[in-house]
């Protein structure tokens, strides 16, 4: 798999999404460089997951304007648009009826391209062994079917990747490892990514930037090294505390031995 | 059990016409229902609209559902100018259609809305277009859960076709209604036995591709498959094209055995004439008229009582002369019907009681009846109670029975044989009559028209001379007395002769088989 140039800037501008009277996405507008990891962090009803959608119109915006790369996203259709755009969410959704092989190439067949070995070497890129392939997902661990998951996104080659809680239900171990290789991954392939999750720690540690969202509203906005230092105002502290307080108990335990 | 290998002799034809009914029942209500499974998956208040509808269907019973479509084809028909077949095939496909629908769109509907949202999910967003997602990903999912539908539609269009023999669909409900009304029950378990042994085929076979597509076993699926179209492929041999097939001649019977024995007296007359002829057995009085009204059947034996009450709405009680002679004008020239005359006896509704029953209580007319109705039991034919003779002949007599049921004819004498009934509808052709030493009652306030046995003809086999003059001579020929041994030759328990043979039998006694070579 070759380096990419990398991946395409995103721009959000005045999106908003209601639900009848319920106001999920309230006016946002959101510049995202190329090649850039991006987290987007809130608590549970924040919005944030129904932000990632509009980008690969799994939600329909109810107002406002998304491009990627400049070009509008309506400016195709839906299923072409979602051709080019990686999509990792948490509750993976492999194909049942079909085998690993099959799940990963699922996107290169449907857009009537060769599959041609590229099962393997997707599974190498996301350290399964190659005799995976023939398994049945009933077969796999969570985690084994998460890789399988990221794998099958990154099949198309897209240049953007959409992750929504992509480590969510797995065990803190198996999603150590995995958030360090999509992170790898990110880098060396150049893919722009915008990760949805509640985890603020996973945010600091694994992205260039972190956005929090309150109330459909983006409230903080910052490189982690900022949000760590207090500058990502009240809500941000407020999630950055957890972490940051767990670690300190951590390092009072480990004196007190 | 060589009168149930005779009777297994009958199978193979009737299996065919059967089996080609359901299959393309179930056929007809897979294409129709497999686009509703799809639309009402995607949108809610169309399924609550579908699967009412299909549930509602469910509660009709079939037999009411058939016959619903008797009418509903004949104004249909009437609509457009005619040309639309009220019997036969279309009104038993049409009905049993609308019973394969149920389980096959609950089935598939349930299964589509069941499937987990994050493989829908998945599908939408790896960029899967509808139709990608409806090949790729739901109809697989779904397969396993439609294909239980598609199985249970399947057995209950086996089942419901045996019905389909009233609205003049050859089925092996054939063998069930003509067994059951002529007590011949070789006949009737050769027939429930292949109609079960059908459905358990079909089910066991489709039960295999079920678990083939739900376990992947793609050889399974299409071994069971290629079995199944092979096994409907033999099974509708006996319907493939003959060489020499020309002109067919259908010849209508109501549901009772003088009907069954005067078909085929009828048949083989036509036969030596060199016609090939096809039964439509088991009609009911009301639909077998409009058959020849509407050319489905070609020749049929009715009642003049019960065309001139029935079809003419007549409630005058006219000599027997009279009335046969006002039915053939009336129906020539209303329908072009041809009534080439009376077999030359009656089967006239006639109340008769046990004749020592009748005898100890003095009763000899409808009159002394009337005064000893409130302590007697009534048992009717199916239609009687309902039908303007019964009207009739409550305006003249003033009968109030203890009760009233009503029975299949069969049934009727039994009822009175062990007291259940005490006075019934019988007819006066019927052997038992004889058999059972019953009395018939005098009708002194002529209430109750005659029922001669009157031949009737299509308008378009009226066109074709050489089939009226193959039938004309059969007018006269046979005596009451004849036609009542045939029945009872038909009728009775023990030593029974199928309708065939009794008809054979007839030909014979009334040298029905000389005046035609003679001539």
């Amino acid at each position: 798999m070759q380096i990419q140039s990398p991946g395409p800037s995103v721009a959000l501008a005045g999106v908003t999404k209601s639900y009848g009277e319920t106001v999920a996405v309230d006016d946002v507008s959101l510049e995202i460089a190329g090649g850039s990891f991006v987290a987007l962090v809130g608590a549970s009803g924040s919005g944030k997951s129904t932000l990632l959608k509009t980008i690969n119109r799994l939600v329909e915006p109810t107002s406002g304007r998304i491009a990627i790369g400049g070009e509008d996203v309506t400016a195709a259709e839906p299923h072409a648009l979602r051709r080019r755009i990686g999509y990792v969410f948490q509750n993976i959704g492999l194909f049942p009826h079909m085998n690993v092989a099959e799940n990963i190439v699922i996107g290169l067949r449907i857009a009537g391209t060769s599959a041609n070995g590229r099962a393997a070497e997707l599974l190498e890129l996301v350290d399964l062994p190659a005799a995976f392939a023939t398994r049945m997902p009933d077969a796999l661990s969570g985690g084994q079917r998460q890789r399988v998951g990221v794998a099958r996104a990154l099949a198309t080659a897209p240049g953007l990747m959409l992750m929504d809680e992509p480590f969510g239900a797995l065990d803190p171990v198996t999603r150590d490892q995995l958030g360090v290789r999509v992170r790898e991954l990110h880098d060396r392939l150049g893919l722009t990514t915008i990760m949805v999750t509640h985890d603020m720690a996973e945010a600091l540690l694994l992205a260039d930037r972190v956005l929090v969202m309150e109330r459909g509203r983006i409230v903080a906005d910052a490189v982690p090294r900022a949000l760590l230092a207090g500058d990502g105002g009240a809500a941000a502290d407020a999630l950055v505390a957890v972490p940051r307080e767990q670690a300190r108990r951590l390092q009072a335990l480990e004196r007190g031995q | 059990m060589s009168a149930f290998l005779e009777a297994m002799g009958r199978v193979p034809d009737l299996l065919a016409a059967h089996l080609l009914v359901a299959a393309s029942a179930l056929v007809l209500g897979l294409v129709i229902s497999l686009p509703l499974v799809v639309w009402s998956a995607r949108h809610p208040g169309l399924a609550r609209v579908t699967l009412g509808f299909a549930s509602l269907i469910q509660t009709i019973p079939s037999l009411a559902l058939l016959a619903l479509f008797y009418p509903l084809l004949l104004s249909l028909s009437a609509l457009v100018g005619g040309g639309v077949p009220a019997l036969g095939f279309l009104p038993s496909l049409l009905a049993l259609t609308l019973y394969a629908l149920l389980p096959i769109l609950r089935n598939g509907i349930t299964g589509l809305n069941g499937l987990d949202p994050a493989v829908i999910e998945a599908a939408d967003g790896v960029g899967m277009t509808a139709g990608q997602k409806l090949r790729l990903v739901e109809a697989p999912l779904v397969a396993p859960v439609l294909m239980a539908g598609i199985r249970t539609a399947a057995v209950w269009t086996i089942g419901a076709a045996t019905l389909s023999t009233t609205v003049g669909q050859p089925s092996l409900g054939d063998m069930i209604f003509a067994g059951l009304q002529t007590q011949n029950w070789a006949l009737v378990l050769a027939g429930c036995l292949s109609a079960a042994g059908l459905a358990l085929a079909v089910d066991a076979l489709l039960g295999m591709i079920e678990h083939g597509i739900r376990h992947r076993r793609r050889a399974q699926v299409w071994i069971a498959a290629a079995v199944l179209a092979q096994g409907v492929g033999i099974a509708l041999a006996p319907l493939w094209p003959r060489a020499g097939d020309d002109k067919v001649i259908t010849i209508g019977a109501k549901g009772f055995s003088e009907q069954f024995i005067l078909a085929r007296l009828i048949g083989h007359r036509l036969e030596r004439a060199g016609y090939t002829v096809r039964y439509r057995e088991g009609l009911g009085s009301a639909v077998v008229f409009g058959a020849l009204k509407s050319n489905d059947i070609d020749v049929y034996v009715d009642y003049s009582g019960t065309v001139w009450a029935n079809e003419m709405r007549r409630s005058d009680v006219p000599t027997r002369a009279a009335m046969l002679s006002q039915i053939g004008a009336w129906s020539q020239q209303k329908f072009g019907i041809t009534q080439l005359g009376s077999l030359g006896f009656e089967n006239a509704y006639a109340f008769a009681m046990r004749g020592d029953d009748a005898a100890r209580r003095g009763i000899v007319s409808l009159d002394d009846l009337a005064a000893a109705a409130p302590s007697l039991n009534f048992a009717a034919d199916l239609e009687f109670l309902e039908r303007p003779e019964w009207a009739a002949v409550k305006r003249a007599y003033p009968l109030r029975f203890k009760s009233a049921h009503a029975y299949a004819p069969t049934f009727m004498y039994r009822a009175l044989d062990s007291r259940q009934g005490d006075v019934i509808s019988a007819f006066s052709s019927d052997g038992r009559i004889a058999a059972q030493k019953l009395t018939v009652l005098t009708d002194p306030r002529r209430a109750i028209p005659s029922y001669d046995a009157i031949l009737l003809v299509s308008r378009t086999a009226s066109r074709d001379q050489k089939l009226t003059d193959a039938l004309t001579p059969l007018v006269g020929q046979i005596s009451v007395a004849a036609m009542r041994e045939a029945n009872y030759m038909v009728d009775r328990d023990r030593n029974k002769a199928t309708p065939e043979q009794a008809a054979r039998w007839l030909e014979q006694k009334a040298r029905l088989n000389r005046p035609l070579e003679a001539r």
